[in-house]
């Protein structure tokens, strides 16, 4: 069965999610919302410590038992709650619906097991197909990405090749069970950028022709301009603006998309000093009322000591910053 | 000074090294072989190229740290060992190349206190002076380098560089490790820096939008060779080596959408085994015949130099 065009896979509905530590709780996640429907490449972009990765990790119930609460909120993962799932449905959920790649392809490698047994187990455990069957399966998943041998890379170790072959090869493990949704967390930026060219098409080629929605989580702007068709910016454990790409890229809205666009050196007349983001994040063992943006912000007065809402300011867009809300409600 | 004279001269510099790998026996890396650059006063070099292409070790090679198997470094005209001039280099990651145990005074003033001569009394009055001059406060310096963010720790290791009032900064990849926020506000101080203290950089990057916003030339390795160097924006925007081409077309922008046609054999060959002729010709698109011969490094117009013959139609004779 699979999901019509437009269908929610994950529905994460204003969570807040704190991990208990021995100075306190910090606060991680608070409030998000985001969805992903079937086949649409959705990319999640903020910089360190703003909630991307937790949030994703949340949604699969990879995060380790006991250090992180969930204080509010809800995710709804194919219809259900990851959290009410016993182990075995859970093993179901992860294998053939949602898969996950993740930045660092050797430490998600079994270092003592040749390539080809990795990619058949993957296989065999989640589909009823034969040794001889699922061999012919991962061969042909690893030529979809591109890798010319196939069979000389089932016999190798993970030590024998490199990072960017490496990520091919989970990649290919990722698409083996055909799921309906893909988490890439960074998967390129350990990566060459000639690399990281390679697989960001080869994501992208096969994400199309299976229908795969895909969350692509990074830190990089112009990797996720490039990739997706939409996007939410992340701050301090919230979202600051969501939106179609091109939309958010050609006029953001909110304060902290715009200044962090701004920053890069991409853009900037040579030599010339760089827009900076004063101050730094907030405290998120005691984090300040209000928007979280509020103390680093220019645009910031009396309003934003009242949480902002994330609310629509123009069809393709919404953003949580009173200011915008007001224009265009004004507009 | 003679002003004809380079600040930082490199003639044909080879780093070669042996590495022993478990039962497998040694293996020579060939990892610089015969680059020739130079720095001037107050000028920015950009080095950039993928990992592997041998530019962190020219770095290294440059400071001192990694001793070259042949070629010359000079500063200012003498070779370096004999040099009064002082380099110094700021790592990609100032987390481990802080030392834990020291308060940040210290840690600013070790090259002092390595040279020696120096009261207590003046280091601190030294590193408080450093401190507020890459944007510290005078209050901080005693603290530890565990209490600061990626970014100031930076900030500490910019100060300590400054210590010996260098002329010339190797810049390994100074901002890979931080946030796009953070990132900007190192670039900021860099540039600051350069032109309070007439500071000549060689930047060694793979980011090919911070070379291009901080580097008044640019050289591009490949395989421990530079296949192309010349005025930043004259590289960056006709890029002529085929290799440059292709390193330019993959970086991520907001201009170009996604590169559909994956680039040819993908990656970078072994530096343990050299390829014959062009380092780049198995990936090049662009190969034909000549390129199974070694590559010259020619000038092609003005200041642009390229290692291509298809570019430059000069090959060195067969045999």
């Amino acid at each position: 069965m699979s999901a019509a065009q437009g269908d929610i896979l994950l529905d994460i509905d204003d969570l807040s999610l704190e991990f208990r530590t021995f100075r306190g709780p910090v606060k991680a996640l608070n409030g998000i919302s985001l969805n992903v429907r079937a086949g649409e490449i959705v990319g999640v972009v903020g910089e360190s410590g703003c909630g991307k990765s937790v949030t994703m990790m949340a949604a699969t119930r990879l995060l380790p038992k006991g250090g992180a609460h969930i204080t509010g909120g809800a995710v709804r993962l194919f219809g259900s709650d990851p959290m009410k799932l016993s182990e075995r449905e859970l093993q179901h959920v992860r294998g053939r619906q949602v898969s996950t790649i993740f930045q660092e392809p050797m430490n998600a490698l079994n270092p003592t097991r040749r390539i080809g047994e990795q990619v058949i187990e993957v296989i065999r455990r989640h589909q009823r197909l034969s040794s001889a069957a699922a061999r012919q399966k991962a061969i042909g998943l690893l030529r979809d990405m591109l890798i010319s041998e196939p069979e000389r890379i089932m016999q190798a170790y993970p030590f024998e090749l490199s990072g960017g072959m490496r990520q091919r090869v989970l990649i290919a493990m990722a698409f083996s069970c055909e799921p309906k949704l893909i988490i890439a967390d960074e998967p390129t930026t350990a990566l060459d950028v000639t690399v990281q060219a390679l697989i960001l098409s080869l994501i992208r080629q096969k994400a199309v022709s299976t229908g795969t929605a895909v969350v692509f989580i990074s830190h990089d702007m112009a990797v996720v301009s490039q990739l997706c068709d939409r996007l939410y910016v992340l701050y301090a454990g919230r979202v600051a603006e969501s939106g179609a790409t091109a939309a958010v890229l050609a006029a953001p809205a909110h304060p902290y998309t715009r200044a962090l666009i701004r920053c890069l050196p991409g853009l900037a007349a040579p030599k010339r000093p760089l827009e900076q983001i004063p101050g730094t994040l907030p405290d998120m063992l005691n984090p300040p009322a209000g928007c979280l943006f509020r103390a680093r912000c220019r645009e910031a007065d009396e309003r934003c000591i009242e949480v902002p809402p994330l609310s629509p300011i123009d069809p393709a867009r919404r953003a949580a910053c009173w200011r915008r809300i007001e224009e265009a409600e004004a507009a | 000074m003679n002003p004809d004279v380079p600040l930082l001269a490199l003639e044909d510099v080879e780093v070669r090294y042996r590495v022993t790998s478990g039962w497998f026996g040694g293996a020579d890396v060939y990892a610089v072989n015969g680059v020739s650059l130079s720095v001037a006063e107050g000028e920015t070099l950009g080095i950039v190229g993928e990992s592997g292409c041998g530019k962190s070790t020219l770095g290294q090679a440059i400071v001192g740290l990694t001793p070259i198997t042949a070629g010359s470094i000079q500063l200012k005209g003498t070779d370096r060992a004999q040099s009064n001039a002082h380099i110094q280099i700021i790592f990609q990651d100032p987390q481990s190349s802080l030392d834990p145990r020291l308060p940040v005074w210290r840690l600013i003033t070790e090259p002092l206190h390595i040279r020696g001569g120096y009261t207590r009394a003046q280091l601190i009055e030294r590193a408080t002076e450093l401190a507020v001059s890459v944007g510290l406060r005078p209050e901080q310096i005693d603290r530890y380098a565990h209490e600061f963010s990626g970014g100031q720790r930076q900030r500490i290791a910019i100060a300590r560089a400054l210590a010996v009032e260098p002329e010339l900064l190797v810049l390994d990849e100074p901002t890979s490790a931080l946030d796009v926020s953070v990132q900007a506000q190192i670039v900021n101080l860099l540039l600051k820096l350069q032109t309070e203290r007439k500071l000549s950089y060689a930047l060694i990057s793979h980011d090919v939008s911070l070379v291009r916003h901080v580097a008044d030339r640019v050289t591009v390795m490949y395989l421990g060779q530079i296949v192309e160097a010349g005025p930043t924006q004259d590289v960056l925007d006709r890029p002529q080596h085929p290799y440059t081409r292709t390193l330019l077309d993959a970086v991520p922008s907001f201009e170009r959408p996604l590169t559909t046609t994956a680039p040819r054999a993908g990656e970078l060959p072994s530096n343990r085994k050299l390829p014959t002729g062009c380092y780049f010709r198995e990936r090049c698109s662009s190969a034909t015949a000549g390129c199974e011969r070694p590559q010259l490094l020619k000038a092609v117009d003005g200041a642009r130099t390229v290692r291509c013959h298809i570019v430059t139609g000069a090959l060195q004779p067969a045999g």
